[in-house]
């Protein structure tokens, strides 16, 4: 089961702490909003993607776990 | 003597935690205030002012928690347990306490909700949340008629600061909100910034910035 | 080119051999297919042949769309009896979704039907697509198709509520609610349905967007996790399936998966409504079987410069490929584009193919929900760069316009920015002679009023959202 790194985008207003945390995956387009790449984040990352998770300051950083059963992607969200 | 001496500690330790809890709740809303508004903290990473909102607001916690404790063990005056945390229970100075007591309601709820965040849903945080302006007024009421220490003196101007300070930081909050447009005009505006720019665009931050992947 | 704003146009438009067969598989007959569980109201009806044009429309546009002409016509409501039993069939028939995604409907339903909260239906009619008419047209000629089918896919998932979302269209509220009235009257209905009425804007017809509505919202996408049909509409899991594949959902559970199946491709069975805007402006709704060449469904005459597949999240083909085109997405992908949800715009050669794009990527700008950052950042510079193409051309606008482009894919909460710049992209390839032209400060058009059809630019505010 791999982690992905995601975003609400109607929830994130670009405060930007994401990408300081977290810039080996994540950058800032020229308006400050978060550029995700979508792969999986290497274990390495883990606690740092989830420390990112906690203090992104609009909740707009979401870290999910995937699995595939039945054909349809079921995603759950994880809690630190 | 030994009795009235220590009942003296305790009440000069819930007096002194309660004027440092002010402080430290005054800075709290500053920096929740400079958070929302993205503003930053100078030499400190964008994390920083986020990192001590959170820090700032656990150590008032503790503070309130050992003003409410001393006070409560304090035998000169009773104040039961309960009525630290059920609003205008006291039989001393009820109102003054119990807008006490309800500001460490308000504080305890941000603060549970703040730390399940994950869990509870960015709605509901964000619902609990609002109340954290609710906080800072009604705990700066219970200082002003609790006790007479903020009434004068050096004390006295503490607590002015804090109010000028927290009333500056709340004008600086507003009048950003004011100024920023609602949804439903946001691309109406940028487009008639661009055309009355005369085509000049001006982008907020420098073109994507990708940093190495590991 | 003026708005139509009385009656949704009746299908005016010969159908100009759009009922010729394409090839297609020849299925055995279904053994799925059984007689209606009850005769309502109506003796049997026979079963059309399966290659007879039109299926959803009424094949006089004199015809009224009464209750009484519906039962003539289709018979009695075919209900299965309990949930899921519908779903094989649709399978079978390879029904897909008619809003334009061409998703598996049966999909969808097994998956809305495998929640374990009792889910909603809503029937998307919103129709938000200034170019498209196909779905106001049928919810005017067919309502009662559309009922039948909203009630067999209620039942299919074991829903208990459904709602029907209608463009804000004078008087089609009032046209299906007195189709309900009927309906209610001879006790047809199982589940109860409910109007809502969307608002304007082109985003209203997007499944969150529809779901926040018809949930007391303002009509704006949202953020799909989790997916709708898993919470939807007051929380609930939610069908969403446009107007269009309710009407063919109830025609497959009446003559089955093989009738339906002996019209269309092998891989994209079935007809489809297709809105359509020829060169000299006439406009109408037409349905052909899918997979019909692209001459056949929109005429091409020699004074059309490009086609526009798609509509204003679509693609644009120069003339020539389109003619050698058919319509479907087999044959449209290679080149580029896709069906969508059947509009297909004739551009005449005396207009400007950028002119007209750079008004188009205005609207679709001022239609952002202003939600998403990339969104209401880039789509306003990306209008007001392609404005300057055609007006006063810069060095270095293309190249801006072109990272702006690409900061917008997948970063929405829902595809209006992605669906946008694939429409401005395609523009950037088809008019690149324009554009050339442009630089050098001349026009080709001989022609420069407005040709797409747009609503008025009239400012939007909060309620324009609810």
């Amino acid at each position: 089961m791999s982690q992905r790194l995601l975003v609400d985008p109607t929830a994130c207003t670009g405060h930007g702490l994401c990408a300081e945390l977290l810039p080996e995956l994540v950058a800032l387009d020229e308006w400050g909003y978060p550029v995700l790449d979508g792969q999986p984040v290497p274990a390495s990352l883990h606690r740092q993607a989830r420390r990112a998770v906690t203090a992104c300051p609009a909740l707009a950083l979401r870290l999910t776990r995937t699995s595939r059963s039945e054909g349809t992607q079921r995603q759950r969200i994880l809690h630190i | 003597m030994n009795g009235i001496t220590s009942s003296t500690a305790l009440w000069y330790a819930s007096r002194a935690t309660g004027v440092v809890s002010l402080l430290l709740l005054s800075a709290v809303m500053i920096l929740g205030m400079l958070v929302n508004r993205q503003g930053r903290l100078p030499g400190l990473p964008r994390f920083g002012a986020t990192s001590l909102h959170r820090s700032v607001s656990l150590l008032s916690l503790l503070f309130v928690a050992v003003h409410v404790i001393t006070a409560i063990a304090d035998p000169f005056v009773t104040i039961s347990a309960a009525a630290a945390v059920v609003p205008f229970a006291a039989h001393y100075k009820p109102f003054w306490l119990g807008l006490g007591a309800v500001s460490l309601d308000l504080i305890i709820a941000l603060i549970v909700t703040s730390l399940a965040r994950a869990r509870i849903g960015r709605r509901t945080w964000r619902g609990v949340h609002w109340l954290a302006y609710a906080v800072w007024p009604v705990a700066f009421v219970h200082s002003i008629g609790s006790s007479t220490d903020l009434q004068s003196g050096g004390l006295r101007a503490l607590a002015i600061g804090c109010a000028v300070a927290v009333g500056a930081a709340l004008v600086w909050r507003m009048s950003a909100a004011i100024r920023s447009a609602p949804r439903s005009e946001r691309v109406a505006r940028a487009l008639n910034d661009a055309s009355s720019a005369d085509g000049a665009r001006t982008d907020t931050h420098p073109p994507l910035m990708k940093a190495g992947r590991s | 080119m003026t708005a139509n704003t009385t009656l949704p146009p009746r299908p005016a438009m010969p159908l100009a051999g759009a009922h010729q067969q394409e090839a297609h598989q020849q299925a055995p007959p279904d053994p799925a297919y059984r007689q209606p569980a009850a005769q309502h109201l109506a003796p049997p009806v026979a079963r059309p042949a399966q290659d007879r044009l039109p299926r959803l429309l009424p094949p006089d546009p004199a015809t009224s769309a009464s209750f009484r002409d519906h039962l003539g016509r289709f018979g009695g409501l075919p209900y299965r009896g309990g949930p899921r039993l519908l779903i094989a069939q649709v399978e079978a028939a390879g029904l897909t979704g008619r809003g334009g995604a061409a998703f598996p409907v049966h999909r969808k339903l097994t998956a809305v039907a495998s929640q374990r909260r009792r889910p909603v239906v809503v029937g998307n009619g919103a129709e938000g697509e200034p170019a498209s008419n196909k779905d106001k047209t049928l919810l005017w000629n067919s309502p009662h198709l559309v009922l039948d089918g909203l009630q067999l896919a209620a039942e299919a998932v074991g829903a208990d509520r459904a709602c029907l979302y209608l463009h804000r269209h004078q008087g089609l509220h009032a046209r299906l609610a007195a189709a309900l009235a009927e309906r209610a009257a001879a006790g047809l209905d199982r589940v109860r349905v409910g109007l809502v009425e969307a608002p304007p804007r082109f985003l209203a017809g997007e499944e969150s967007a529809l779901v926040s509505k018809v949930s007391g919202a303002a009509a704006r996408p949202r953020f799909k996790q989790p997916p709708v049909f898993e919470r939807g509409v007051d929380g609930r899991p939610t069908l969403v399936q446009n107007v269009e594949t309710l009407a063919h959902l109830a025609l497959i559970a009446r003559y089955g998966a093989a009738w339906f199946r002996g019209l269309g491709t092998a891989t994209e069975p079935g007809t489809m409504l297709c809105s359509l805007l020829q060169a000299d402006g006439r406009a109408g709704v037409v349905e052909v079987a899918i997979g019909h060449p692209v001459p056949g469904v929109l005429g091409l005459r020699t004074d059309v410069q490009a086609v526009l597949c798609g509509g204003y999240h679509g693609s644009w083909l120069p003339v020539a490929e389109a003619a050698r085109l058919q319509l479907s997405n087999a044959a449209l992908k290679p080149a580029g584009a896709f069906v969508g949800a059947g509009v297909l715009i004739a551009l005449p050669a005396e207009k400007c193919g950028l002119v007209e794009t750079a008004r188009v990527a205005r609207y679709l700008a001022l239609e952002s929900a202003g939600q998403c950052g990339p969104c209401h950042n880039g789509l306003p510079r990306i209008a007001g760069a392609l404005g300057d193409l055609a007006g006063r051309p810069d060095p270095g606008t293309r190249a801006s316009l072109e990272r702006w482009a690409g900061l917008m894919t997948g970063r929405g909460a829902c595809h209006h920015p992605d669906g946008t710049v694939r429409f401005v992209r395609s523009a950037l390839t088809v008019f690149r002679d324009e554009i050339s032209a442009h630089e050098l400060g001349r026009c080709t058009a001989s022609d420069h009023r407005p040709f797409l059809p747009l609503p008025g630019d009239a400012p939007i505010d909060e309620s324009g959202w609810r």
